[in-house]
């Protein structure tokens, strides 16, 4: 009897053992999105004879072999010219060590490499860890422990990310989940200054990685799906002390808007634009999160970053063009003054961010060479701007895109396609790309020997209904329902390398799941990426062609590096630990049964524990010699 | 003739020991004897108290279709659903599983509103009528009943809340080692 009972009450609870993993929905038909044909454009033909595309000399130095900056150089082009590894050996690559971060969650850092020392900063609690690469097994030299505050990871929209730090000047320089930025010498590990930036009580986190230029490091928040108010921060590097803060929406004065401000397009000029394009207040609340790439033009002495979405993504609770999110500023980097300023998706509606990276690179465009950035958007599109005046100068999609009819050239602005505006009370279809984008953060790379940017990149649309949302402070301010699928023909993730001159992939590499990795490319001839279930690959960067893979011990979402040793060889590093948004169904505390958990992702990566755990690893590959 | 029982029996499943032994004094659980005298503490979190539901206010929200149905409008208009989803989880836990961290009876969960808990749920006890915070415990509770789980159909769970039946409260729920996932499904079969 009493068997019985203790029987019925475990059963009250518990979860029914039917309650397995949902299956992934069908993928959304070829005919539901646009090709690139029709919906691509372009101020000219493509002038391929006009010259060679590469970055200049001032935005990519001759390479030293360390990895000093995520992104490699300021031109972000994650080209590491050593050529030991290449098409005819990398069948032969081997791990030469693993290193736990002992941190399982989502690891999006890139592994630094400065002085023969590796630095490495995990996802919440944000350890670092300083290794000695002279010596065998590379030893920890120091970690560091920056104890964030716990309630922050409650605040972390995406799972608790660091996308890394930077050495420069003798000091690794990092941020925290809970919105600090730390110097640390490299020698010791012992912080040189922490500044304070964000504030977590209005759901402020910082995610992203620093970028060190010129004695100025610049900081941006997160915390877009929490009513933030988006900024930029420029601290000096010396003393941690904030030199300039520009917010994304407001008046003039507080976006750092003034007489220097040329915007290319007229829909960017005006007085206070980023109050009057809100409904009253509503600026203050309206997102514009600057968590992804800054990028420094050493060439034009000017900063570029993209602003994340507006908030919240129920639009109708915020009509206009709500500037100045889900655009790209350029800014003085001395005053931060603006300098222009281009809306990639004017009052979005899909959450695209604006954030993804920007290649500096020197490209012919109608018969001439032209200083260009390269940005592959969340909404679908490569966009080539001239960086001098803001200017686009082409915008094709890369990805599957129906949520609009391609950017008119002639006043910037995307066309929008209504069929998949998003509403209140009605649940719209097949919306391509999906609210992450026809790609997310993960960066891509260049390089100039094939002229292909390598851009690792999802294949996903949503279903999308808007909700009414209030705005408490600290708590999430989003107010849709969104369910994720697959992109036409099934498979969630594409490595394309793209032909930013001749403006078409070149080839596409389908992956099963959202490829959440960096790329980097090599002058050996190799492209390096890693799948979320947990393949890091080398594929060759003229045909795709897959060359070698390795499994590592869980999915990888981080930036891979190539760097010379202190022997004087190649090796490769990257850190395994899959999460992210993407992968919050493996990293997060979150339930399959719930499409609509993880803001919508879980329902297109329901599959993903099949594949892999949650982890978190540094592994280091080389040739054996 | 177990149900007069039923409190001591589940302290037993509480201590793992046995079911017959003998029936203890409510007051004095904070430390128990166990059959071959050693000293057990309550591990569980809020189960100082014993297994039986010791604050008065939460009786009434138990077996209460209305109080869930409220609850979920509630879950919706204090933003719950952007941290927890229908119960799946996002920025906060899946509330939709047996895994609890604070503890699943009614008076439990209430604690976890009132006081919010470190890892960044918010406090809600000055923001939230108390009324209306019980109802939402009770709409949380609900989320992973089986007859709510049942109800789904879909991928949106937690529309349909069952009442939360009086024996949840002697539930003690189970919950994973901090910093581990993938503890929501008994057996995951590997790609096929
Ligand atoms: C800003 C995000 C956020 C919001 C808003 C939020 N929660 Fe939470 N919640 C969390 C986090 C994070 C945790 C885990 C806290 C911990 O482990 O310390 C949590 C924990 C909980 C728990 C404890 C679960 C357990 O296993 O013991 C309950 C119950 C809960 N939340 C209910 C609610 C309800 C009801 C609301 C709305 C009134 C709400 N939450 C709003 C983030 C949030």
């Amino acid at each position: 009897m009493c068997r019985e009972r203790i029987l019925t009450l475990l059963l009250v609870g518990s979860v029914p053992l039917a309650a397995t993993a949902q299956t992934v929905p069908s993928p959304v038909p070829a005919a539901e999105v646009f090709t690139r044909e029709s919906i691509g454009h372009a101020l000219a033909a493509p002038t391929p004879q006009a010259g060679h595309t590469a970055p200049s000399q001032a935005n990519a130095p001759p390479d030293d072999g360390q990895w000093t900056m995520p992104s490699k150089n300021y031109a972000s082009t994650r080209f590491s010219s050593l050529q030991d590894i290449s098409p005819q050996n990398v069948a032969q690559l081997t791990p030469l060590l693993s290193f736990s971060l002992a941190v399982n969650k989502g690891q999006e850092a890139a592994p630094i490499v400065a002085d023969n020392t590796m630095f490495v900063v995990t996802a919440y609690p944000n350890y670092v860890y300083a290794l000695d690469l002279t010596r065998p097994g590379a030893p920890l030299k120091w970690r560091f422990s920056p104890k964030p505050v716990p309630a922050s990871q409650g605040v972390a929209c995406c799972d608790v990310v660091n996308r890394g730090g930077s050495v420069d000047h003798g000091k690794y320089i990092f941020n925290t989940l809970d919105g600090q930025t730390i110097a640390l010498d490299v020698n010791t590990g012992l912080p040189l200054w922490r500044t304070q930036l964000a504030n977590i009580n209005l759901g402020e986190t910082i995610t992203m990685a620093p970028l060190v230029a010129q004695g100025r490091v610049y900081v941006g928040d997160s915390g877009g799906e929490l009513g933030v108010r988006g900024w930029l921060a420029a601290l000096d590097e010396e003393t941690g002390k904030l030199l300039w803060r520009a917010y994304s929406t407001g008046p003039d004065r507080d976006v750092l808007i003034g007489p220097g401000f040329k915007p290319f397009y007229a829909a960017d000029r005006g007085t206070d634009l980023g109050v009057s394009s809100w409904p009253p207040q509503a600026w203050k609340i309206g997102g514009g999160t600057v968590w992804g790439w800054v990028t420094y033009d050493a060439e034009l002495d000017t900063v570029y970053y993209g602003v994340a979405n507006p908030g919240p993504w129920n639009q109708e609770q915020r009509p206009g063009d709500n500037k100045w999110t889900a655009g790209i500023f350029a800014r003085d980097p001395a005053s931060g003054q603006a300098r222009w300023f281009y809306q990639y998706t004017p009052h979005d509606e899909h959450d695209y961010d604006g954030v993804n990276e920007q290649l500096l690179l020197d490209m012919p465009f109608a018969g001439q060479m032209r200083k260009v950035l390269v940005h592959p958007d969340r909404n679908g599109y490569v966009y080539v701007i001239d960086r001098r005046s803001g200017q686009v100068l082409s915008a094709d999609p890369f990805g599957p895109v129906n949520s609009s009819r391609g950017v008119d050239l002639q006043t910037g602005r995307l066309i929008l396609n209504d069929d998949k505006a998003t509403r209140l009370g009605r649940t719209t279809h097949d919306i391509c790309p999906t609210a992450s984008g026809a790609k997310d953060w993960e960066p891509s790379s260049f390089s100039p020997d094939t002229g292909f940017i390598y851009i690792p990149h999802e294949n996903i649309c949503m279903d999308w209904q808007n909700l009414e949302v209030n705005y408490i402070a600290g708590t999430p301010y989003v107010g849709a329902d969104v369910h994720m699928k697959p992109g036409p023909g099934g498979h969630r993730g594409a490595l394309t390398a793209w032909d930013p001159v001749n403006r078409r992939p070149a080839w596409v590499v389908k992956e099963n799941f959202p490829i959440w990795s960096g790329t980097v490319a090599t002058g050996g001839g190799l492209v390096f990426y890693g799948t979320m279930d947990g393949w890091f690959k080398a594929v060759d960067a003229g045909t795709g062609k897959e060359l070698w893979k390795y499994k590592v011990d869980s999915g990888v979402i981080g930036q891979p590096i190539s760097y010379r040793g202190p022997d004087g060889h190649q090796y490769i590093a990257v850190l395994s630990g899959v999460g992210g948004w993407a992968g919050a169904v493996v990293a997060g505390p979150v339930d399959p049964r719930d499409g609509s958990a993880a803001l919508g992702f879980i329902n297109v990566m329901s599959d993903l524990p099949k594949y892999t755990t949650a982890g978190g690893t540094l592994y280091v590959f080389w040739l054996p010699h | 003739m177990c149900s007069g029982y039923r409190i001591e029996l589940l302290m037993s499943v509480w201590l793992l020991t046995g079911c017959h032994h003998a029936s203890h004094d409510q007051a004095a659980v904070t430390t128990e004897r166990t059959s071959n005298g050693v000293i057990a503490s309550a591990l569980v979190p809020g189960m100082i108290h014993g297994a039986s539901s010791s604050d008065p206010r939460a009786a009434q929200y138990y077996e209460n279709p209305q109080a869930v149905v409220e609850g979920k409008r509630l879950f919706s208009q204090y933003n719950c659903s952007g941290c927890h989803s229908n119960g799946g989880g996002g920025m906060g836990p899946d509330l939709m599983d047996n895994q609890w961290i604070y503890g699943d009876r009614l008076e439990q969960i209430h604690q976890t509103l009132v006081e919010g808990r470190p890892n960044g749920m918010p406090a809600w006890g000055d923001k939230i009528p108390d009324a209306q915070l019980w109802a939402l415990a009770a709409y949380v509770r609900s989320m992973s009943l089986p007859q709510t789980i049942a109800a789904n159909t879909g991928d949106t769970p937690s529309q349909t809340p069952a009442p939360v039946p009086r024996e949840a409260a002697q539930d003690t729920g189970w919950s994973p080692p901090p910093g581990t996932t993938n503890d929501y499904t008994d057996v995951i079969k590997g790609p096929q």
